[in-house]
């Protein structure tokens, strides 16, 4: 059966009750017939929220956000974004709406960071012609909002993984998305640039109305920051709420299989620890 | 000394600035400098040979121009498409694999040809070596084959192993040899003669009906690969973001490999293997314009014609009245850039 494609005009209407991105129940195995990696998942991220998945490695964190920007197509169930089928949606056009952030660029060639950036701009150019003196403006203001307006000249072969980090989530923002989808992207970052992702994702939320979902097991940075908290265990979501509401000892114990973890709520935080 | 150090400093910054952060015009300045250099490089390889080219000569001597028009300028124009092609095909495999070492020779893709191009020839389907199309075709399948094998063995998942790319390369280039060498073993004898003056490659030439048909082949694989560049761009950076941003990685790598196949095995069984040209240019092109792929092929397009034109001239003129075949200079200016890169490569990509 022929695909639809849907036109940026179509996708621009949709979306029930305000649901930007949404899993129904699906499921996917990297190998045929191999082990399910992610089993009937489900969840739903509203328009203009930040959301979180966490889980213990490999619980399918990574394959589910995969599933959600339309690099991997479910076995099972099906992706909605805007309330439209992903698979209906043509890949430049899902590229101008959606952006994703992998753990790690591959690249061994000395690409400038500003080069690796401008690459967000592509879905906005067509196959012929380059990158205009906007874009590069663009491209420069994703790196100065994330601190990294220092990097611009240097090659990306040199940098550290958190700054690699850095140009990865510019480039994202380059992409100028309503919905980012961030695989741990503060693993590699420091105190200062972590928090500073944060607030620069709150700011985004608020002034832009951004969606976000991030994978991350950074579980200090959830409360308050954080509208809603997923977490997934085996493939599935086991939990799903508000930060205080899924940052619980008796869940938590259960999502990680770790009777040492404790939770306190604290100066408007949840601090979460494992004793040791 | 500090004054002087940061003096230094500054006059880098200085010329790091001249070159502009747009890719576009990048790819403008350097294309009008490679253009020139390409037109300094076609006099030159008109200019010398046997008989150094003598205008006056040329006007009144019926037997100059014919040694011009027949012998000299269709060579210098075989030796352009066929180091263009090479050029280009280097820089789209190096992109696509995300190997600085990778190319038609290190990939197998030429071993692939020959072998298939050695299969026409022995079957007598060769009668002109290279002349007839059937030639062609069973280098293109060879190359198509081995490249499509090597991919197989070096993909694991969704990664391409570098050092598995190129050890898989080598095998295959091996396997292909042997094939060949078996060939000339049972084919008659002057057959076996023509695999053995194809094998050493040369770009010997009469007329310009061979680089005609050439082209026809040529020039849609060509095509295909400047279509890509955007994409290979992309996939240089990364393949998981390259796909997030709307390149399907699937169709365009198919897409590389009929087209470098196509080009690859046409230019084999032409000239015979001649390595390194594919690694060489695109490499020099990077060091003078930056990483963009975007610039990279058309440049290694361009600076691979002027390059081969050149290496070609050498092996024609070092010699007095002898000839060298071309594909002994590319590799013995090609080899040490390859041993260079895999040691510089090593710093920053585990094999």
């Amino acid at each position: 059966m022929p695909k639809l494609l849907v036109t940026a005009e179509d996708v621009q209407s949709g979306g029930s009750d305000g649901v930007l991105v949404e899993a129904r129940g699906v499921s996917f195995a990297y190998a045929e017939g191999g082990p399910e990696v992610v089993r009937g998942a489900s969840l739903a991220v509203g328009r203009g929220r930040l959301a979180a998945v966490v889980g213990a490695n490999g619980s399918g964190k990574s394959t589910l956000v995969r599933l959600l920007a339309g690099l991997l197509k479910p076995l099972g169930g099906e992706v909605l974004f805007g309330g439209v089928p992903l698979t209906a949606i043509e890949p430049r056009v899902r590229a101008r709406r959606v952006a994703y952030v992998p753990q790690t660029i591959s690249t061994v060639f000395p690409f400038t960071a500003l080069e690796v950036v401008l690459t967000g701009r592509s879905p906005y150019t067509t196959r012929f012609r380059f990158e205009s003196a906007r874009d590069v403006d663009v491209a420069r203001t994703a790196l100065a909002e994330l601190d990294a307006a220092h990097l611009e000249s240097r090659p990306v072969t040199e940098l550290s993984g958190g700054e690699r980090q850095l140009v990865a989530l510019a480039r994202a923002l380059a992409q100028e998305p309503e919905c980012l989808l961030l695989d741990e992207p503060s693993a590699a970052l420091d105190l200062k640039h972590r928090a500073g992702l944060i607030r620069h994702l709150r700011r985004l939320r608020d002034a832009q109305g951004m969606t976000a979902l991030i994978i991350t097991h950074d579980l200090m940075l959830l409360d308050p920051a954080f509208d809603s908290v997923f977490a997934m265990r085996r493939g599935a979501i086991t939990a799903a709420g508000t930060p205080a509401e899924v940052l619980r000892e008796d869940l938590l114990a259960g999502i990680y299989g770790d009777e040492h973890v404790r939770a306190r709520r604290a100066f408007g935080h949840t601090f979460v620890w494992s004793e040791l | 000394m500090e004054g002087a150090r940061a003096l230094a400093i500054n006059q880098k910054s200085k010329i790091a600035n001249q070159k502009s952060v747009v890719a576009g015009v990048r790819l403008r300045r350097a294309l009008v400098l490679l253009a020139l250099v390409l037109l300094a490089s076609t006099l030159v390889a008109l200019w010398v040979g046997y008989q150094r080219l003598d205008l006056l000569a040329l006007q009144s001597d019926e037997r100059a121009r014919l040694i011009f028009f027949e012998l000299r300028l269709p060579r210098v124009v075989l030796a352009g498409v066929v180091g263009a092609s090479l050029g280009l095909v280097g820089a789209a495999l190096q992109a696509l694999f995300r190997n600085p070492l990778a190319e038609p020779l290190t990939l197998g893709v030429s071993g692939g040809g020959a072998l298939g191009a050695s299969v026409a020839i022995a079957f007598g389907m060769g009668a002109r070596v290279g002349g007839l199309p059937v030639v062609f075709v069973a280098a293109f399948l060879g190359a198509c084959a081995s490249v499509v094998a090597v991919y197989r063995l070096a993909r694991t998942g969704a990664t391409v192993l570098p050092g598995a790319l190129l050890l898989a390369g080598v095998v295959v280039n091996t396997v292909a040899a042997a094939g060949v060498v078996i060939l000339q073993y049972f084919a008659d004898y002057s057959r076996a003669l023509q695999i053995l003056r194809w094998m050493i490659g040369s770009l010997d030439v009469v007329g310009f009906d061979l680089v005609w048909r050439m082209l026809l082949f040529l020039v849609p694989g060509w095509l295909v690969l400047f279509a890509l560049t955007r994409d290979l761009h992309l996939l240089a950076v990364d393949e998981e973001t390259a796909q997030s941003l709307g390149v399907n990685v699937r169709r365009s790598e198919r897409l590389v490999y009929v087209a470098s196949s196509l080009v690859v095995g046409v230019t084999v069984a032409v000239g015979g293997t001649i390595g390194f040209v594919g690694l060489i240019v695109p490499h020099a092109v990077r060091l003078l314009f930056g990483e963009d792929v975007r610039v990279v092929m058309p440049c290694s397009f361009v600076l691979g014609a002027a390059f081969l034109m050149l290496a070609d001239a050498l092996a024609r003129t070092s010699f007095g009245a002898g000839e060298l075949p071309v594909g002994a200079i590319t590799a013995l200016a090609g080899g040490p850039v390859f041993l260079w890169l895999l040691k510089r490569q090593q710093r920053y990509a585990a094999m």
